[in-house]
């Protein structure tokens, strides 16, 4: 596991009360302030998920995410490159939302999942094997279960993009969109972990990623989404 | 609901209520999970004290795993996949 040791170049910016991350707001929940490059980087990164996820996603079925605004971090497509399709507003994973019909009729119809672990190594972290040693007991886990969660991160996702406007700005976000925003800011490093090798010792790792590898943009990225967390995390307990 | 006779064989029914060995939900060691995120979840998804997710938190980083519940494989393998569903690696295990 990691922990956040000091502050990461990408606090140093001019970027206002974004410095602080989140804080706690009376009566539960949390508030964060984003400059318009903050946001576009988060609501990049989330889509991203959003569409890494929802890519075997039933016909119909939400978990199709808005394209990449920036370069794709890990979906490995092309910066621009056609997408599924606009995320869909008022979707079953947004808290307060009623579920979406469509959602249940998917669940319903119960197309049982895949049996067998992505061969994307960021899919396989984020959608991992339920059993060691015994595939037979990890195909059925996952045949009754993946879908499910690519459904539920594809949703978390699609909160964090309903609740951050896109120029930035002021976020508020109820005590359940905050703990929607963890787990999806805990996907996208997850996912971004997977890229640029990271181990517990993430000075170590910057230190040794060649500065003109294009996967060090990301580590700032990375280390400022640790301190986001870290800041959200706190503002909940 | 009817009296019950007072000589009765065992119905082979009850056999199947008598807890098998138990099993767990183990949760692993990774490089990304935040310390204070994990201790976060174990509260949150089985509701335990602030003191006790933190020791299991610091078992999973110095042992590299920690049994975090046991129960029937049911309720395991929903354990197992509401923690995934948190982002934590979490596997079920047969506790031998």
């Amino acid at each position: 596991m990691s922990f956040r040791r000091k502050r990461g170049a990408g606090d140093s910016e001019e970027t206002g009360e974004a410095l602080n991350g989140f804080r706690g707001v009376r009566g539960g929940g949390a508030t964060a302030t984003f400059v318009p490059s903050q946001a576009a980087i988060i609501r990049s990164l989330v889509s991203q998920i959003a569409e890494l996820v929802g890519s075997e996603a039933l016909p119909g079925e939400p978990g199709q995410a808005e394209p990449g605004l920036t370069d794709d971090a890990f979906t490995g497509r092309a910066p621009g490159s056609p997408s599924p399709g606009p995320g869909s507003p008022g979707n079953p994973g947004d808290p307060g939302q009623p579920p979406d019909p469509l959602d249940d009729l998917a669940r319903l119809l119960g197309q049982a999942g895949p049996a067998t672990r992505p061969d994307d190594p960021v899919l396989a972290r984020l959608l991992p094997d339920g059993y060691t040693g015994d595939s037979e007991a990890a195909g059925d886990f996952r045949r009754f279960t993946e879908q499910e969660l690519r459904n539920g991160k594809a949703a978390a996702a699609r909160t964090v993009l309903a609740t951050l406007p896109e120029d930035g700005g002021r976020v508020r976000l109820t005590e359940e969109e905050a703990q929607v925003w963890l787990r999806a800011l805990n996907d996208v490093r997850l996912a971004l972990g997977v890229r640029l090798s990271i181990t517990e010792d993430f000075d170590a790792r910057a230190a040794d990623l060649d500065p003109a590898d294009p996967r060090s943009a990301y580590m700032w990225v990375y280390d400022w989404l640790t301190f986001l967390q870290e800041t959200l995390v706190r503002a909940l307990w | 609901m009817s009296v019950a006779p007072a000589e009765v064989e065992r119905p082979e029914t009850f056999e199947e209520v008598v807890p098998d060995t138990p099993w767990v939900t183990i949760v692993w060691n990774d490089p990304v999970n935040l310390m204070s995120y994990v201790t976060y979840v174990l509260q949150q998804v089985f509701g335990y004290s602030k003191r006790k997710a933190e020791k299991l938190m610091l078992d999973v980083h110095h042992k590299g795993r920690a049994v975090v519940s046991s129960g029937t494989r049911e309720s395991m393998e929903r354990d197992v996949e509401v923690l995934h569903g948190y982002g934590l690696w979490a596997t079920v295990s047969h506790d031998k």
